[in-house]
């Protein structure tokens, strides 16, 4: 036997200039989210003279945004959609008002109990998902609804939550200097993010999602946990729904039945313009990060321009799609393979 | 029958095996086993139920019937993921990995290499896989996209996951799984070329050696004699046989393959008028950076020109200019005498050039479409959705090209997917032929077909060829090129190294010569 000769081999593409590569590098979308999130940024500043607490409430109004996109990214990364996300996050804080009002539960134990019938129900959809082949679309529908029709059967209306711990929580403001702050529930959504992006890029689990994202065939037929993945997508998603629920209430301080309806679409939006691929296998959770900021922006410039009906939060956040999804098909077309 | 000697216990052993898709048999009463330390080839005309047989045994597919034992215990294998963990490692006949993740990636999914905590360490991922891949001669670099690089290396990439779920026994263990005892390729070697068919031999031969049993599954008898131990013929979803390598010559298995003499392998109608009249194609100094470097290149009508080169040499790119899949950056091309700049496939076809592509699976059949469906589709194209082919003309036509093709089963009705890889290159090479071209790009036509239907194949070009069209035979299988050819274009290092014209002086060895030197002319 010879020694075996080489090949060495460059990708198809990388053989073409710089630019090329660079429309190639799937971080692409994200850097494209954080560009025009600074562009927005000093545009504000330069205009409406944002004071320094601007920045960390984009964080602080949307905390439970960030952590409801992070579920959403891990289920769309994996090829699916999560449409369960507001109605779980009302019903977590319907569940977690009434348990502590009703039943004097320790807010603790409470919320734990909520993120446990959660990550629960986010997993029983991904069994319907799995198992009985129902697709994510029509699964998570049937979650929608029936989550908020519990979140109603819990009470008509809303139930005002006065535990002093929850109020204490709830006014407690970590200083970042300068006298600006973040409140508990934005650190909770940073801390959210850090975790996923561990989980996405560190472990395993992350990388089946990918992996199944890219090609669910391909991914079973490689010997991969397709299964167990699927429905472990689903389970995060309702965890984080549920962990969003419990943040909601942090931050109005009550559980309301009819609490973040539709808010699915704005993760689902956030999620997308942070730059991942809706048919799934390639994004990052940063990039939600950046997509739920851009959308929080979106609605602060408008209500500083004042003469702006808010109507047009919806234009941009549309446009914005708009641009995005066309972004992602030209860099799609450009990265698809040629023999 | 051959004797297993006594004491040999088969690592596994498939026993009355029976699968049935709708109203098609794959396979019934079919007996499978497999010694340790040997390497057994599956063979069997396209669609015969080999690729079926493997997906019945890694639990792709539920049994119908018969049962399986590992290690003289039996087993149920409900998915893929169980089978690699009882010792099963397979590569499925299409490339079957996540094109979006990185070539490391790719090797290690599923088994990653994790320290504390369960966190995967990247660097020594990367450096592991580099390491694997230099073992097949591959250098990579394996932190970009698989997606990024040819079907040729992702072939390669999708092995040298397979093999290595054993040679790091740290990653499978942990899992609770078990090293590899059997490791099974589906066609490994269709897209390859010689170079690396010997790397990849070598590495199975190195496997046997440590007692991995090896199914091998290839149309290319060569191979099969070289490497192989004993064999298990199927035919039409039955067990014809099993048979030790050295108790049966090629005439022997061919016709127990096919169930009858094999003919059609005589030479071929001798093409070698003179070429008349003006080219059907002309390029002239016609490159684009990076693909391929500017080249001079004429089409007759009535001549068949091969291609032969290396795999990277640039075959391909240089076809994918001709058809205007991808722009040229540099020099003239004109189509039956006018100069015309493509602008896309649809120009080419416009102008009646058509291109078989070789990558079936990303480029060509439409899986959930029926075979007329996938069969018509390139003429309905070049009509216009507009102007829909009437359907008694569409039926005739396909049941026509069925037949001439012998497209098995031979239900147009029936899903592209549902049928074997081999009969999904006939439906290709139907599509485009359905459409009249003048000149017709064939880009790796018979990979992955078996030797009755590539005979058939070969025949069929010959003959389109002696009507007048003009065919431009891309193959890796230098044989094939030399018995087609007029003309034939050697490429290396993406450029047009030498033109030979077809004679008795013209052998594999003279080509081989050719590649390795590059001499001009
Ligand atoms: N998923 C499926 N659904 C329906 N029919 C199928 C399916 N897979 C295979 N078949 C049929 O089963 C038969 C055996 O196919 P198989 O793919 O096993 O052939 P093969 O021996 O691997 O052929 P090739 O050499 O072309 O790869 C064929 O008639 C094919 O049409
Ligand atoms: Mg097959």
């Amino acid at each position: 036997m010879n020694a075996p000769t080489t090949v060495a081999a460059a990708p198809a593409t990388a053989t073409t200039p710089r630019l090329r590569r660079v429309l190639h590098d799937r971080r692409l979308p994200v850097a494209a989210t954080a560009l025009l999130f600074l562009m927005m940024y000093g545009y504000g500043s330069y205009r409406y003279s944002f004071d320094a607490q601007v920045g960390p409430n984009l964080l602080v109004n949307n905390c439970y945004l960030v952590i409801a996109a992070v579920g959403v990214t891990f289920v769309i990364l994996a090829g699916g959609i999560d449409l369960s996300v507001g109605s779980v996050i009302g019903f977590s804080g319907m569940l977690l008002a009434k348990l502590i009002v009703a039943y004097h539960v320790p807010a603790g134990v409470a919320a734990l109990i909520v993120l446990a019938v959660g990550t629960a129900g986010g997993a029983l959809m991904g069994g319907m998902v799995q198992v009985y082949k129902v697709p994510p679309f029509i699964a998570t529908l049937t979650g929608l609804f029936l989550f908020r029709g519990l979140s109603l059967v819990l009470s008509k209306e809303a139930i005002p939550v006065d535990d002093a711990g929850v109020t204490q929580l709830a006014q407690y403001h970590v200083p970042l200097g300068g006298g600006t702050f973040l409140s508990v529930g934005a650190l909770v959504a940073l801390v959210t993010v850090a975790v996923a992006a561990y989980v996405l890029h560190l472990t395993r689990f992350g990388r089946q999602v990918y992996a199944i994202g890219g090609s669910e065939q391909s991914a079973l037929l490689m010997g991969l946990p397709v299964g167990r993945t699927k429905v472990g997508v689903y389970a995060v998603s309702g965890f984080c729904s549920a962990l969003a629920g419990l943040v909601f209430v942090l931050y109005i301080q009550s559980g309301d039945p009819l609490h973040a309806i539709g808010l699915e679409l704005d993760a689902i939006a956030a999620v997308v313009i942070g730059g991942t691929l809706l048919t799934g296998g390639a994004g990052y959770v940063v990039g939600s990060l950046l997509g739920v900021l851009v959308l929080g922006l979106i609605k602060t410039i408008i209500s500083a321009e004042g003469t702006l009906s808010s109507w047009w939060i919806k234009i941009f956040t549309g446009v914005l799609l708009l641009a995005f999804i066309l972004l992602q098909r030209v860099i799609g077309v450009r990265g698809t393979n040629r023999a | 029958m051959a004797e297993v000697a006594p004491g040999t216990r088969p690592v596994l052993r498939m026993t009355g095996i029976g699968k049935r898709f709708g109203t098609v048999q794959a396979l019934s009463e079919v007996d499978f086993r497999l010694l340790p330390g040997e390497i057994h080839a599956l063979l069997g005309e396209n669609g015969a139920g080999k690729s079926t047989l493997i997906k019945a045994l890694t639990g792709v597919y539920d049994l119908d019937t018969g049962s399986v034992e590992l290690d003289g215990t039996p087993v149920r294998v409900s998915n893929p993921h169980q089978a690699q963990r009882m010792g099963i490692s397979t590569v499925y006949q299409e490339v079957n990995l996540c094109p979006n993740l990185t070539v490391a990636e790719n090797i290690f999914l599923g088994r990653e290499l994790t320290g504390p905590g369960g966190v995967i360490r990247w660097r020594k991922t990367r450096r592991v896989a580099a390491e694997l891949l230099a073992r097949f001669g591959l250098t990579l670099d394996v932190g970009a996209r698989l997606g990024s690089y040819p079907l040729a290396v992702q072939q390669l990439v999708a092995i040298a996951r397979a093999v290595e779920y054993r040679a790091d026994g740290s990653a499978t263990d942990r899992d609770g799984g078990s090293a590899t005892k059997v490791l099974i390729l589906d066609e490994p070697t269709s897209s390859l070329d010689r170079d690396e068919v010997r790397v990849l031999f070598s590495v199975m031969r190195r496997l046997r050696d440590e007692g991995v049993a090896i199914v091998f599954v290839s149309h290319f008898l060569d191979q099969i004699y070289e490497i192989c131990d004993r064999m298990t013929i199927l035919r039409n979803g039955r067990l014809v046989g099993e048979y030790r390598v050295a108790d049966l010559d090629r005439v022997g298995l061919v016709r127990l393959m096919i169930g009858k003499e094999l003919g059609g392998l005589e030479a071929l109608a001798e093409t070698d008028r003179p070429p008349v009249g003006d080219p059907v194609l002309r390029a002239e100094a016609l490159g684009r950076r990076g693909g391929i470097a500017p080249f001079d290149l004429e089409l007759h009508a009535s001549e068949v020109v091969g291609l032969a080169g290396l795999l990277g040499s640039g075959r391909t790119e240089l076809a994918r200019l001709l058809f205007g899949a991808d722009a040229g950056d540099s020099g003239r091309l004109a189509i039956a005498g006018e100069p015309v700049v493509l602008r896309g496939p649809h120009t080419a076809i416009a102008r009646g050039v058509a291109f078989c592509s070789e990558n079936r699976r990303a480029e060509g059949i439409i899986p959930d479409l029926t075979v007329r469906e996938n069969i018509i589709l390139a003429m309905q194209a070049a009509r216009g959705w507009l102007r829909p082919v009437p359907r008694d003309r569409v039926d005739d036509l396909v049941a026509r090209f069925i037949a001439a093709l012998d497209i098995r089963p031979a239900d147009p009705e029936l899903r592209a997917g549902a049928l074997s890889g081999g009969n999904q290159q006939k439906i290709l090479l139907a599509r485009w032929l359905i459409t009249q071209p003048r000149l017709l790009i064939l880009d790796e036509p018979t990979r992955g077909i078996d030797v009755g239907a590539k005979a058939e194949i070969q025949k069929l070009v010959a003959a389109l060829a002696a009507d007048g069209l003009a065919v431009l035979y891309i193959s890796a299988e230098l044989e094939e090129v030399l018995r087609l050819s007029r003309t034939i274009g050697v490429l290396r290092d993406r450029s047009l190294v030498a033109r030979l014209d077809n004679g008795a002086e013209v052998t594999e060895e003279h080509i081989m010569r050719t590649i390795a030197s590059g001499a001009h002319r």
